[in-house]
């Protein structure tokens, strides 16, 4: 066992090395100082770190109030969403319902409607609303495009959850309520971080519909500063490279906080019903 | 599910008021806007219409006959489908190999891989998308500077979008980059799930590699592979941000694809209607590959 497997983990990490390569590359030009971004043939390791470049990149008219835009959007649509969707979650893992089926179909059905099929009657209606350019008509628009994976993963951890510790709790003289605050509520806390953290990271990632839906420059969000950064500095690589570091930057340290638990909510979510 | 029927029989409303919030947020957001789009599709509406709030004209089937009549409509049918087909076999072949890779190297390895994986799963496809242009740049891009070492080729200069073959090779990377993490964890999260004692027993019977991946392994994993493929295809087939972002917000009519086609024609040409039909088609061409997610969610679902 020990000579072959030397040789998986040796084409392992070249995977990873190849994968993980245009990250790197991209955090490496971003410390990098034009002249050198600029040179030919490239240099595959830190030689002179600068921060210019980050500077450069914050110091653009709008990435604070856009930062702020896309915080207040993606907290917002994490807080609602897990609020709707752990009523709904609980709904589906604890009752059977006539219609329950139907739910579930409908919960499936909506996660393969391509977001872009749907921008201009979304548009139209946020329009007749007068939610455009606001940053909650956005909050809402998204909270529909995670609630159903919200609620899908959510029903998975519940029902992973005894049903007898609720009884338990409801004999011992708790309502439903009490009983769901005070049994399902701490046993739930690991499997809402991991949904939330997904939920943010869609929200994070989003592009089109900030783009059609937010016309003042201070309210758009990271996602549309940084391609706005492609347009207005030509080939500022390195300013570039910063841009988009700092965009990733809170979702990769989110996720790699969470991933032990997203990859058992895949499990037990998705894998499993 | 059964101990305690008392508790629930009483309140048989409580479910359905659980549900009532998502339920309303998905109707409004979600279902009225489809039904518009459906609508729309059979309307004319400019942007006359857009500003006035008057009631667009009913243009019955003509938005219809306009595009399924004009040859470059089933063009870029054609360049979906190829695209959504290249994309996802690359996607799942490779996810596939390294789900597998990630059984057999040592723990240390797989963490490793996990980690590169979780960060590029991590990466905002604007991320991935400003990266991939950097990569691929014409003067400074380390593609060009690395194939031009390679004996024979000179890249120096080289734009990979001038053809769009070769801009959609770019493309296919950028997708399947940032596809595969998913597909990856997926498959071998299913893995890991198949007792050991199955495969073990196959060998002990004698089987080789390939018959037991053939026979043992893929059979155990192949319900979670249909429905990572189908939402893979589901997903390449609308696909929009990608094109959009290495197009720099102007893709050449080259480049398009039914998700970017509808939205030109609706928000750069303002014919939303055009665009919805578009939008409508497309859909209802998604509709074959939703029934067989459909169908593998739900039979997971039973089995629970």
């Amino acid at each position: 066992m020990r000579r072959p497997r030397r040789r998986y983990d040796l084409l392992g990490l070249l995977v990873a090395a190849l994968l993980g390569f245009p990250v790197y590359w991209m955090v490496l030009t971003a410390f990098r100082p034009a002249t050198e971004i600029l040179s030919l043939p490239p240099e595959f390791w830190p030689s002179h770190p600068t921060l210019g470049n980050f500077a450069r990149a914050m110091g653009t008219e709008t990435f604070w109030p856009n930062v702020r835009s896309s915080a207040v959007i993606g907290l917002g649509t994490v807080l609602v969403s897990l609020v709707v969707g752990t009523l709904a979650a609980f709904a589906l893992a604890r009752f059977r319902f006539a219609g329950r089926k139907a739910f579930v179909v409908v919960i499936l059905t909506v996660q393969m409607i391509p977001l872009a099929a749907l921008i201009i009657p979304v548009y139209l209606l946020l329009n007749d609303a007068g939610l455009t350019d606001s940053l909650g008509g956005v909050i809402l628009v998204y909270l529909v495009f995670t609630l159903p994976f919200t609620v899908w993963m959510l029903h998975g951890f519940i029902a992973a959850i005894p049903a007898e510790l609720e009884e338990a709790a409801m004999v011992d003289g708790c309502g439903r309520f009490g009983a769901f605050v005070r049994i399902i509520l701490p046993l739930l806390a690991p499997g809402l971080v991991a949904t939330s953290v997904f939920a943010m990271v869609q929200a994070w990632n989003e592009y089109v519909l900030v783009y059609v839906l937010l016309s003042t420059p201070e309210k758009q969000t990271l996602s549309i500063w940084l391609v706005s950064f492609q347009t207005s500095f030509g080939t500022d690589y390195g300013g570039l490279m910063a841009g988009a570091t700092l965009t990733a930057l809170p979702v990769v340290i989110f996720f790699l906080a969470v991933q032990r638990k997203i990859a058992a909510g895949l499990a037990t979510g998705a894998v499993k019903g | 599910m059964s101990a305690d029927p008392a508790g629930r029989r009483p309140r048989p409303r409580l479910p359905y008021l659980l549900i009532a919030p998502s339920f309303l947020a998905l109707l409004v957001v979600l279902g009225y806007p489809l039904v518009d789009m459906v609508t729309l599709a059979f309307q004319d509406m400019t942007r006359k219409e857009l500003f006035s709030g008057a009631a667009p004209p009913w243009a019955g089937l003509g938005q219809f006959r306009t595009i399924l009549g004009d040859g470059f409509f089933w063009t870029v049918v054609a360049r979906t489908a190829l695209f959504t087909v290249v994309c996802v076999s690359l996607t799942m072949a490779l996810g596939l190999i390294v789900a597998l890779l990630m059984r057999r190297t040592s723990p240390w390895v797989r963490a490793v891989l996990a980690g590169v994986l979780v960060a590029v799963w991590a990466m905002p496809v604007m991320v991935a998308a400003a990266i991939f242009r950097w990569l691929f740049d014409a003067d400074y891009g380390l593609v060009n500077w690395l194939m031009s070492t390679l004996p024979g080729i000179d890249l120096a200069r080289h734009n990979w979008f001038t053809d769009p073959w070769q801009g959609f090779a770019v493309i296919t990377a950028v997708v399947v980059w940032g596809a595969l993490p998913f597909a990856a964890v997926s498959l071998h999260a299913a893995l890991t799930q198949i007792p050991p004692e199955l495969e073990e027993a196959a060998l002990i019977d004698g089987a080789r590699p390939s018959q037991l991946f053939r026979y043992v392994t893929f059979p155990a994993i192949k319900p979670l592979f249909v429905m990572v493929t189908t939402l893979m295809a589901i997903w390449d087939f609308g696909v929009f941000n990608q094109i959009w972002l290495m197009r720099g917000g102007q893709p050449e009519r080259e480049y398009y694809l039914l998700g970017v086609y509808s939205f030109i024609e609706s928000f750069a040409v303002n014919r939303y209607s055009t665009g919805a039909a578009i939008a409508l088609v497309t859909v209802v061409l998604l509709l074959a590959g939703a029934v067989v997610y459909l169908r593998q969610m739900l039979r997971l679902g039973e089995a629970e």
